[in-house]
């Protein structure tokens, strides 16, 4: 797992050198850590759903839309149930229709995955405001109530959404489950060699839906989480990119969900270093603002050219599977 | 019934834009507007005058470059979505030099579109460096180059290319780097015919040159590229840089081939998502660099007339971009194809 030793390490480094930089720059160190692991949350559910999707053949390269429709969907969910836990609870569901959807043209439909995923991404551009439009008749920001904010808990750490504590359990959860369960060993099969599974009298397609309907659900929970456990607020463009950040992850991490937890952290953290920095008196002036939006993704972008490279993944993942 | 083999992909492309537009439709009805007033509006917006026909094509310019970004990379088996990002760059380098660059008449225009392309280019080699010696995946590196283009060309805009008082855009074009206006009712400039041209080059290069050919093979098949000695990072590199010449030149025609205002916008408001639609236009296009040129007319249609289905009945203009997403949607799927082949062909 050097991999895996390797992101944590890189995740812990930053969290422990971070917060003296920042003293340096007269910010305050708890808000970096808060503000990364807000960051790291929707990255963090949307990557390991990914992970189990991937593992079982499918690619979805839609997350981005995904935590864009779900974001808005979410907020009318809490407005409509007064409660921004039903706000997640809708976003989850909304996300795993989508997750179904795509499931459904990729194993059905023989799609040709990431244009498919492309399509949604450019739906979800022009439909996330055209739904911003119908429901609340605004086309920038909407800004809800703030009693349907999901509550944080207070921790010796400082404040932690318990969302936050749901992606970590959903990375062990998906861990135990691929490597410790019958389940995870024919979601592998599903990926590597689909014809086996099929021949073993289980159904390729069953599985693979089930993979994306779940990859699907937890990016839409990450979605939903956007504005309910973060910005409480919801503007188009809320998404700004996490979405491939989290596929950054996957790719990061070689599918397996705790490596791209860690990957979500240290996104995150640089995310919430570019947050804490932007806000700052002090240095806001003195750093050009245009520089510290563009952190997170020129540290996504080196990542990826310097870390990942190349590497394996199933043998049949984005390819439909077609019984002979 | 059998369609002759040469207009299947055609009748495909079609019958998916009508796809796409019942989908619209019935988003339009689900939110309670009248479907048949919004495309009533819709096609009259695109197609009812002269000046609207014109419009219509003003619209499609940036489209068909956008458009052969994707399909280029498409045909060298390269997902490159970042068409949108090199054409903010494009923008810049043709805002600059048309604005800030005192150069004599003629020259100055071919100075402004070649500053853009040129910027747009050196924008591809970033994810084009990274695809070709670090196998980092094209669709991630492309869209974060997407997100860092969109806050540097903000940046320079606003830094050092912003209009004096007025913050929000750059010093308009100067005279002599402006593309002659067509017709003075129309905002369509003779931009169009470089686009066109561009395509036309973009035809003659993949189906009239060996590295246009070793380009498409390499995206056909890579392993018989491999055996036949072509370098895969001469392939990601060549797709990429013209991909880039491309998709810099649509951003250059929004700002010196497009009144009024012959600048650039700071939030990129005259620019953005031009790059995006260019995958739903390459698409039905059939990844074809004239196929592509048709289908922008096509979207240029829909984006011009989406702006009087906006005014006339409601209907936000953005529903435009979500068609165009399920447009793509439902070009991803062949089986539907099949499907309807095999109900035409009972």
């Amino acid at each position: 797992m050097r991999k895996a030793a390797l992101a944590w390490a890189a995740a812990v480094v930053t969290a422990a050198l971070a917060p003296r930089a920042l003293a340096q720059l007269g910010l305050p160190p708890v808000s970096l850590v808060e503000t990364g692991l807000l960051a790291m949350t929707p990255l963090a559910l949307a990557a390991v759903g990914e992970c189990l999707n991937e593992k079982a053949g499918l690619v979805n390269i839609g997350l981005e839309a995904i935590f864009m429709v779900t974001a808005t969907v979410g907020v009318w969910f809490a407005e409509i149930g007064r409660s921004g836990i039903v706000g997640l609870l809708g976003g989850a569901a909304t996300g795993s229709l989508l997750g179904l959807g795509m499931g459904a043209v990729s194993v059905y439909g023989k799609a040709d995955q990431i244009i498919a995923g492309m399509g949604l991404n450019v739906f979800a551009l022009g439909f996330v405001p055209f739904l911003l439009i119908s429901l609340w008749a605004f086309p920038g920001v909407h800004v809800f109530p703030n009693e349907l904010m999901v509550p944080r808990l207070t921790t010796p750490l400082g404040q932690v959404s318990p969302v936050t504590i749901g992606a970590v359990v959903a990375a062990v959860l998906a861990h135990l489950v691929l490597h410790r369960t019958v389940v995870g060993f024919r979601l592998c099969a599903a990926g590597e060699k689909p014809e086996a599974v099929d021949v073993a009298g289980l159904r390729v397609d069953r599985l693979r839906l089930l993979t994306a309907t779940v990859g699907g659900a937890l990016a839409g929970l990450g979605g939903a989480f956007l504005p309910l456990g973060w910005f409480g607020a919801l503007v188009k463009e809320i998404s700004a990119g996490r979405g491939f950040i989290a596929l950054a992850c996957v790719v990061f991490a070689g599918l397996e969900p705790l490596v791209a937890l860690g990957a979500a952290l240290l996104f995150g953290l640089a995310d919430g270093f570019a947050s804490a920095v932007a806000v700052t008196p002090g240095v806001k002036e003195r750093v050009p603002f245009y520089f510290v939006s563009m952190i997170p993704y020129v540290v996504t972008l080196v990542v990826v050219a310097a870390v990942i490279g190349r590497r394996r993944f199933p043998s049949t993942v984005g390819r439909p599977y077609a019984r002979e | 019934m059998r369609t002759p083999r040469a207009l299947r992909p055609l009748a495909e492309s079609l019958a998916t834009v009508a796809l796409g537009l019942v989908a619209g439709g019935l988003l339009v009805w689900a939110f309670g507007h009248s479907p048949v007033a919004a495309y009533r509006a819709l096609v009259a917006g695109a197609f009812g005058t002269r000046e609207d026909l014109l419009e219509t094509l003003a619209f499609a310019t940036p489209l068909m470059l956008t458009a052969l970004t994707f399909a280029v990379g498409m045909r060298a088996g390269l997902f490159n979505i970042g068409a949108e990002g090199q054409m903010y760059l494009g923008a810049v380098g043709a805002a600059c030099v048309a604005g800030m660059v005192p150069l004599p008449p003629g020259v100055h225009l071919g100075a402004a579109t070649a500053a853009g392309m040129v910027a747009g280019a050196l924008w591809a080699l970033i994810p084009a460096a990274l695809k070709a010696w670090r196998g980092a995946h094209e669709v991630i590196s492309t869209i974060m180059c997407n997100w860092i283009a969109l806050h540097l060309s903000m940046y320079l805009t606003i830094t050092f290319l912003a209009e004096p008082g007025r913050a929000e855009r750059t010093v308009p074009a100067l005279p002599t780097a402006r593309y002659p206006v067509l017709s003075e009712d129309s905002t369509l400039t003779a931009v169009v015919f470089v686009a066109v041209g561009v395509a036309l080059l973009a035809y003659a290069y993949l189906w009239g040159t060996r590295a246009g050919y070793e380009l498409r093979l390499a995206g056909e098949n890579p392993d018989a590229a491999r055996y036949a000695g072509v370098r895969p990072e001469r392939v990601v590199t060549a797709s990429f840089v013209l991909g880039g010449l491309a998709a810099g030149l649509a951003g250059a025609s929004q700002v010196i081939g497009r009144p009024p205002a012959w600048s650039l916008y700071a939030t990129m408001g005259n620019v953005a998502t031009l790059g995006f639609d260019g995958i739903g236009v390459a698409l039905v296009g059939r990844n074809h660099p004239v196929g592509g040129v048709l289908a922008a007319v096509l979207f240029g249609a829909l984006a011009h007339g989406g702006r009087l289905m906006e005014y006339e009945v409601g209907v936000l203009s953005e529903l435009v971009r979500a068609l165009n997403g399920i447009i793509v949607f439902a070009m991803a799927v062949p089986e539907l194809w099949k499907m309807v082949g095999r109900r035409l062909s009972r």
